[in-house]
């Protein structure tokens, strides 16, 4: 589904601030994988999805999405492959708009945009069933603008437009960091829920070791632009934190040095 | 006194396509930009050369029309795909333009006295100018408030709404941004050049300086007509920057009245503009004073 060959990634090449960021990353997501992906500050999770989802060119390798080749792909092209969460509930919507403007933007991913109408009549009963299923209370204000909404609104509202058009890999880096604990809950059992309707490819970021473990069928750790752990199958479900901190220090001959994550769990 | 009203009305109209024109580059796309002044002269320029050429008034004000369209085509391929920052962009066409304005007039100033414009047919069924422009500004007014309603509410006018309010997102949903930035300055620039096109056949004459300072009249009419007639959705946003831009030169008439010299005019302006822009400031303050005495009721 997801192919990544040899990424390399450099932040200020040639300068003091030289930063490998991604350093030959490989990595291959089956169709249906939901990988949880973790590690330290600065591990380089957030540039790997950037590079994905084509907001950062990367220095060397290769990107494929069912074999088709989208390393160079503008941004705006590779969108009608994925779709992504991020972690400021700001990025994914616009304020200014109503929610049924913003869904209709998102459910015309990918296709050519004309002068039909932006909402039609029958998309509306669409999105209401759809926001009905968050039970936010959102369907019955199709018309209000986003920027009303809370953060935890905001970004359930962003998942439902990123898998309205189902994407082919589904990108989510620390979705629920911005939020309080029990909307965060709300939003990973949203984000569950929708990933297992729609059966997604998916990956997600979390800084929260114990929701890596919980959701998905594969666990993948990174450390210094590298991947150093990638747990799957019967071994994830069994995994602990305990395990987790073990493996960390054993591959990467380190502690594990995440303020957040460490908090969390 | 209804003199000064009808024809603040009908001043006011021709300036209201212009102010749309400002408010979708400054509200629609977030941009800052200064070739309003350029462009406003190039619609002028464009229909003054037209008219005096002996061609169709109607005719030459579509030249216009088509004239502002190439200088936002310019303006948005300078700022898309040369990364020239948006404000950059627009000085560069603004100073451009004034020599291809020069170009196109030949001279520094056009008179149109006693020609052929689009207003004539209406004098000579005896219609007094003030009213023959106001019907015709509400005609042009009319269409292009219905036009651009139905085209923001399009799937493409959708697109170029989200791009001035979130980029990023616009990209995640499949839109090339460029292509929207550039769209939205193309029917910007299109809109301030028919302006222009307008406000030099009513007063006859089309003039290099013509454009001097009016991004600030433009800025000044979108924010009087959000302040005193905002609305929610987009139609009722559209007819208040023509209420704003009527009100504009109602005050402007006024204080011409009241004795103010007209030189002081622009400075007047630009602290209106200024005052205006502040509100938000204000506001802040304001809140929670109307809060508390709303809570003494
Ligand atoms: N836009 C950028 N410009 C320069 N350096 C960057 C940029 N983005 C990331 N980096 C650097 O690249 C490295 C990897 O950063 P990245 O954001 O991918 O880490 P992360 O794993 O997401 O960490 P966190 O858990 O803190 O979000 C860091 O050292 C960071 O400073
Ligand atoms: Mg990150």
């Amino acid at each position: 589904m997801l192919r990544v060959e040899n990424l390399i990634k450099v932040f200020y090449p040639g300068s003091v601030n030289e930063k490998v960021a991604l350093d030959c990353v490989s990595l291959e997501l089956r169709e249906g994988d939901f990988v949880t992906l973790i590690g330290g500050n600065g591990a380089g999770k957030s540039t790997l999805l950037n590079c994905v989802a084509g907001v950062y060119n990367v220095d060397h390798g290769s990107i494929f999405v069912d074999d088709v080749e989208i390393t160079n792909l503008p941004e705006y092209k590779r969108a009608a492959f994925l779709g992504g969460v991020f972690q400021d509930p700001m990025m994914g919507t616009a304020s200014n708009m109503g929610i049924e403007e913003n869904l209709a933007l998102a459910y015309r991913r990918g296709q050519r945009r004309g002068l039909r109408w932006g909402v039609t009549q029958k998309e509306r009963e669409l999105y209401y069933q759809q926001l009905k299923r968050l039970e936010l209370g959102l369907e019955d204000r199709l018309d209000h603008k986003v920027g009303l909404l809370s953060g935890g609104q905001r970004q359930a509202l962003t998942l439902l437009m990123a898998t309205l058009k189902k994407p082919k890999v589904l990108l989510l880096d620390e979705h629920t960091a911005a939020l309080d604990p029990k909307t965060a809950r709300k939003v990973l059992e949203i984000t569950d829920q929708l990933i297992e309707k729609n059966n997604l490819t998916t990956m997600m970021v979390t800084h929260n070791m114990r929701d890596a473990i919980k959701h998905g069928n594969r666990l993948i750790m990174m450390h210094e632009g590298r991947i150093i752990l990638d747990i799957n199958g019967e071994e994830k479900k069994r995994l602990t934190v305990e395990d987790l901190l073990d493996r960390f220090g054993r591959a990467s001959g380190e502690e594990f040095a995440n303020d957040r994550a460490l908090l969390s769990s | 006194m209804l003199d000064i009203l009808m024809g603040s009305v009908s001043l006011g109209l021709l300036w209201a396509v212009m102010t749309i024109g400002v408010f979708i580059t400054y509200r629609v796309l977030d941009i800052a930009d200064l070739t309003t002044e350029g462009s406003i002269a190039m619609g002028a320029a464009i229909a003054a050369r037209g008219i005096t050429m002996g061609l169709n008034p109607f005719l030459s004000t579509f030249l216009a029309l088509l004239g502002g369209m190439a200088a936002g085509l310019a303006t948005g391929l300078l700022h898309t795909r040369l990364k020239i920052p948006a404000l950059l962009s627009g000085i560069l066409t603004m100073i451009a333009l004034w020599s291809v304005n020069l170009r196109i007039m030949g001279r520094a100033n056009i008179s149109l006295l006693r020609m052929n414009t689009v207003f004539t047919f209406l004098e000579k069924i005896g219609l007094q100018k003030t009213y023959a422009s106001i019907i015709l500004g509400f005609v042009f007014v009319g269409v292009l408030v219905v036009f651009l309603y139905w085209f923001f509410g399009t799937e493409i006018g959708s697109a170029i709404r989200a791009t001035g309010n979130n980029p990023y997102m616009v990209r995640a949903q499949g839109i090339n941004t460029d292509t929207t930035i550039i769209l939205g300055l193309i029917i910007s620039y299109g809109l301030i050049a028919l302006s222009g096109a307008l406000i030099a056949q009513n007063q006859s004459y089309s003039d290099i300086q013509m454009g001097t300072g009016s991004i600030v009249i433009g800025l000044a009419s979108v924010i009087i007509g959000e302040v005193l007639f905002g609305s929610r959705n987009f139609m009722g946003r559209l007819i208040s920057l023509v209420l704003g831009a009527i009100t504009y030169r109602i005050i402007i008439a006024l204080v011409l009245k009241l004795g103010m010299p007209a030189n002081d005019l622009k400075l007047f302006t630009a602290i209106t503009v200024a005052l205006a822009l502040s509100l938000p400031v204000f506001q802040k303050y304001l809140t929670p004073l109307k809060r508390s005495v709303k809570g003494v009721k």
